[in-house]
């Protein structure tokens, strides 16, 4: 059974050689419990990649589970390529979020690209046609060549990727800092559209029927990628490059295409990507959630090297591949198909009674084992947690009252994080298919559905150090963030997906971070009904030993349901007024002035208080369904004057605002107090937003007007604090990221 | 007027295309896919943007090779309209169908955002509805559009008003600023940025319509000559 140049059984077990694998001796030995025999060097494999956090999620379960999945307008909770909502019409939304950090790290063109590659594909295997793309990106600063290199590197490599494909990648989020140096986070998530009677799962039904392969053919890239992904990096993860796939983005397209027809075939009874663990997964997952088993004849696998051995054909991740499961006797006409778009496709299998992956090579079988043992049996770990200790550590001190105001608005505009990302969104192809109405820079990104009167928003958030500093309030803070970014385009909230983003989950502080924030995104998902419809976990995010901050990335996707509620965040008209909604108290606990003025984040994060924050969402929709808001804007990192400044950047107006408050002027100006939004206004439509918001129980108070001069100004009872000339600002702003990957 | 959409396997502009032609201006259009070899039934083609072929080996190189190419030089010959945006641009080029070629973009990377053009030549059967050196907003997508010939061909295209469209702020280098060019005989243009996303208000310009409103314009003049 196993092959001439493979250990055997007994060196496996002797020699420990699962552990290079990533199986414990506890797995190693219920694996042997599980069959009943020592597991062939195949077998091992197969379990090693399904049992792997990235596959099997047993570090992360428990967590998860707790989720809020169901509601009404879910019509596919996890569990699918990706989650699928209602969005009226017998039309539906596809989409989910997943990470590719890891192969990131070593290998930043082809890791990013290939995560965009990898999302595409979950949202088109379920019927769905992809309509937009966004990435959520976090690196250290840029001020190392190597941070440089990996920033350009995988914003490159997501736009080589997505403009070849088509998709438009419209929007996104982007980070820095040092946590991130040694591990960068690239998560990719796609939104698809579909007619919910199109929607298609990944089951193996009916004994007899085939399983084909189609696309891509196999080579020995990506082997054992998952279960790379499951480990922490370290310097000699360059060696694991290897491990790391290579995508074709033209194959993708023509995939995309052929899928996108093969829906409509009859025939067609399931249909899934082969990601993460390639083969092994998608045909031991298909069987198991059929509760059927799959026999495949290797030899008959399409193989782009020779001699390549069954452990090396089952673990490939090779892109741009998809196995489906057809009705017997309809093989050809989903062949013909594929022929069609120039994709070779083969059938490599049936569908069996037995609930067991069986696979032949070279007339041999190369290795049997249970499905559901492969794809539901994998141990979960209840993995102990505990408060971390940097919590209690002394902070550094220092006085925020005492920043110049003036000079930190200048700081801040100027941080790579807060600046202009258009360095970024230039490069990628955000309008191809004309869909695009609200481009990237706003608030959330908008796509008008054509042929409807309808548009989806979309927006994905983490701001990292308020979930290190409070994970419960910084989860729920995420959530609340994006769903008040798809609020300010005019968005009513759906739903969302979440890629959680964290270190090694066996150290008790990480996983007390895990389970805490996971806790914050429950409950903010509860208040805001946003059910989380799928998701990704990406643990082992350490380098050298260091954690990136937790970092549980929320994409959350809501629906405009007429076109003329599109809302942008800039400004629009001279004389019109300046409203903040919300209330703004002294949280300077994680802002972006802290960390500037310090190079520490300390203190407590800024609260949340969901009821305020599910009160203050619902009376700007409402304004803007009244048609009273002529820009929205979140106000999120560097505070009022930063969202002030942003709404004012491209407008070719200014703004003059004058404030009265008991907090100093930086703190009113700079801390990050969490349900705050700015409205601009028709001077006459001011008292009567004024009474919604009383009505409402939202705080709302005049901060200023809009004017045809380009400056800024604020002043803070009756004395100015900051006057500034727009163009002076704009440049500062627009020029940080170009400027700082050049320098 | 009937007008053909070219999809090569790669072309991702086709839908967008296709809907500037079909609700921009009512063309009757359809889709054609890269096996056809007679496309006479046509009064204009359309070569979309994309990456025909992966845009592997080099943009459009692979595509110009198309059974449909052969199709596409019998309608210039016949005096149809042959219009290439972007990738269909690069195809034009590769084929020899228009003069000169297009290197990666100045700055090395891919470029995408509205850009301001000047319509240099108004007189054409794709510019007469704009005004002559009007200015308009239409975007740019691509990693390899620096346009570049000899100085021959250059002058040439002067002296014969071949430049149709020149930039106004130039995004990727193209010599002397063009962004798109007309052949000799005036039936096939070749552009950089694409008029296909600039058709409706809700995208954020509608200056790219007068193209396909000149293209109709034209059909309906040369429809009423031959009638004559």
């Amino acid at each position: 059974m196993p092959q001439s140049n493979e250990p055997t059984p007994e060196q496996i077990r002797d020699q420990k050689l699962y552990s290079s694998m990533g199986v414990s001796d506890e797995e190693f030995q219920l694996i042997e419990a599980l069959l009943g025999r020592l597991p062939n060097y195949t077998e091992v494999g197969l379990f090693s990649v399904m049992w792997s956090e990235h596959c099997s999620y047993k570090n992360s379960k428990p967590v998860l589970r707790r989720f809020p999945s169901h509601g009404h307008q879910v019509i596919q909770g996890p569990g699918e390529g990706a989650g699928v909502v209602d969005i009226g019409d017998g039309q539906a939304v596809v989409f989910k979020m997943e990470s590719h950090n890891h192969p990131s790290a070593i290998e930043p063109y082809q890791g990013a690209a290939t995560g965009v590659g990898g999302i595409l594909r979950d949202v088109f295997s379920m019927g769905a046609r992809p309509i937009a793309l966004l990435n959520s990106l976090r690196f250290g600063p840029l001020d190392t060549p190597r941070v440089k290199y990996l920033f350009e590197e995988v914003v490159a490599g997501i736009a080589g990727y997505g403009n070849c494909v088509g998709v438009p990648t419209v929007g996104g989020d982007v980070y820095f800092d040092p946590c991130y140096t040694g591990n960068p986070l690239v998560n990719a998530m796609c939104v698809g559209l579909i007619d919910q009677k199109d929607v298609k799962k990944g089951l193996a039904a009916g004994v007899g029927n085939s399983v084909i392969y189609v696309g891509a053919s196999t080579g020995r890239d990506g082997i054992h990628g998952a279960t790379f992904a499951s480990e922490e990096l370290s310097d000699a993860s360059e060696e694991k490059r290897p491990a790391v796939q290579v995508g074709d983005p033209f194959m993708e397209k023509l995939l995309l295409e052929a899928c996108l027809e093969l829906i409509h075939c009859p025939g067609l009874l399931g249909i899934q990507d082969m990601g993460a663990a390639g083969l092994v997964s998608s045909s031991s997952e298909m069987a198991s959630k059929a509760g059927t088993g799959i026999a495949m004849d290797l030899d008959k696998v399409p193989q782009r090297e020779t001699g390549m051995t069954p452990y090396e054909m089952m673990l490939s991740e090779s892109q741009e591949r998809m196995l489906l499961v057809v009705e017997k006797g309809q093989e050809d006409e989903i062949l013909t198909v594929c022929r069609q778009y120039g994709l070779s496709g083969a059938v490599i299998g049936e569908v069996i009674a037995e609930k067991r992956l069986r696979l032949t090579h070279r007339g041999q079988v190369a290795a049997d084992v249970p499905v559901d043992a492969l794809a539901e049996e994998a141990p979960v770990y209840q993995r102990p947690a505990q408060r971390p200790a940097y919590l209690d550590a002394p902070s550094p001190s220092w006085d925020p009252a005492a920043e110049e105001p003036e000079q930190a608005l200048n700081d801040l505009l100027a941080l790579p994080t807060i600046a202009s990302k258009e360095w970024v969104y230039r490069q990628y192809d955000h309008m191809v298919r004309t869909n695009t109405v609200v481009a990237p820079g706003s608030d959330a990104a908008v796509l008008r559905i054509r042929g409807t009167g309808k548009a989806v928003a979309v927006s994905s958030d983490c701001n990292s150090r308020y979930v290190y500093l409070d994970p419960r309030a910084g989860g729920a803070a995420a959530v609340a963030e994006a769903a008040r970014n798809v609020v300010c385009s005019g968005a009513k909230p759906l739903a969302v997906t979440d890629c959680l983003n964290y270190g090694r989950p066996e150290n008790p502080e990480v996983f007390w971070q895990l389970q805490q924030s996971a806790e914050g995104i429950r409950q903010a998902c509860l208040a805001l009904d946003t059910p989380v419809v799928s998701g990704n976990v990406s643990l082992y995010n350490e380098r050298e030993g260091t954690a990136i901050y937790p970092t549980p990335v929320i994409g959350l996707v809501g629906l405009v349901d007429d076109l003329d509620w599109i809302t942008t965040q800039t400004l629009k008209k001279a004389g019109s007024s300046l409203l903040l909604l919300g209330e703004t108290r002294n949280e300077m606990g994680g802002s972006q002035l802290q960390y500037l003025r310090t190079g520490a984040n300390f203190g407590p994060a800024p609260q949340i208080d969901l009821e305020r924050e599910k009160a203050l969402q619902a009376l700007t929709l409402s304004l803007i369904h009244a048609g009273v808001v002529s820009a929205a804007h979140d106000t999120s990192e560097g505070g009022l004057a930063v969202a002030a400044a942003e709404m004012c950047f491209s407008s070719g107006l200014g703004a003059v605002l004058s404030l009265d408050s008991g907090l100093a002027a930086p703190i009113e100006l700079f801390s990050e107090s969490q349900s705050r939004i700015l409205l601009e206004v028709d001077e006459e439509s001011q008292s009567f937003v004024q009474q919604q918001a009383q009505a409402a129980g939202v705080p709302c108070q005049g901060i200023g007007r809009v004017i045809a001069d380009e400056r800024f100004s604020v002043s803070l009872n009756g004395e100015t604090v900051i006057a500034c000339a727009m163009d002076e600002l704009e440049k500062l702003w627009e020029g940080a990221i170009s400027c700082a990957v050049t320098h | 007027m009937k007008l053909a959409v070219v999809v090569f396997p790669g072309s991702n502009c086709d839908v967008d295309m296709y809907h500037a032609a079909a609700d921009g201006i009512g063309a009757d259009t359809s889709y054609v896919s890269h096996h056809c070899t007679d496309l006479s039934q046509y009064d204009g083609i359309l070569l979309p943007g994309g990456f025909s072929y992966g845009d592997y080996l080099r943009c459009g190189a692979i595509a110009r090779f198309s059974p449909v190419m052969d199709a596409v030089g019998e309608a210039i010959e016949r005096g149809a309209l042959v219009l290439g945006v972007c990738n269909g641009f690069q195809i034009l080029l590769e084929a020899g169908l228009l003069p000169g070629a297009v290197y990666c973009n100045n700055s090395l990377k891919f470029h995408c955002s509205p850009v301001r053009l000047q319509v240099v030549n108004a007189d054409t059967a794709f510019s007469s509805q704009y005004s002559e050196e009007e200015s308009i907003v239409v975007p740019v997508a691509h990693g390899e559009g620096q346009y570049f010939c000899d100085a021959d061909i250059l002058d040439d295209l002067k002296k014969n008003n071949q430049i149709v469209f020149r930039y106004q702020d130039n995004p990727n280098g193209s010599l002397d600023n063009i962004a798109g060019i007309i052949n000799r005989r005036g039936n096939v243009l070749g552009m950089m940025p694409h008029p296909e996303r600039a058709v409706e208000g809700i995208l954020g310009s509608t200056d790219g319509l007068p193209l396909f409103q000149s293209m109709l314009q034209d059909w309906r003049g040369s429809r009423h000559a031959a009638v004559e």
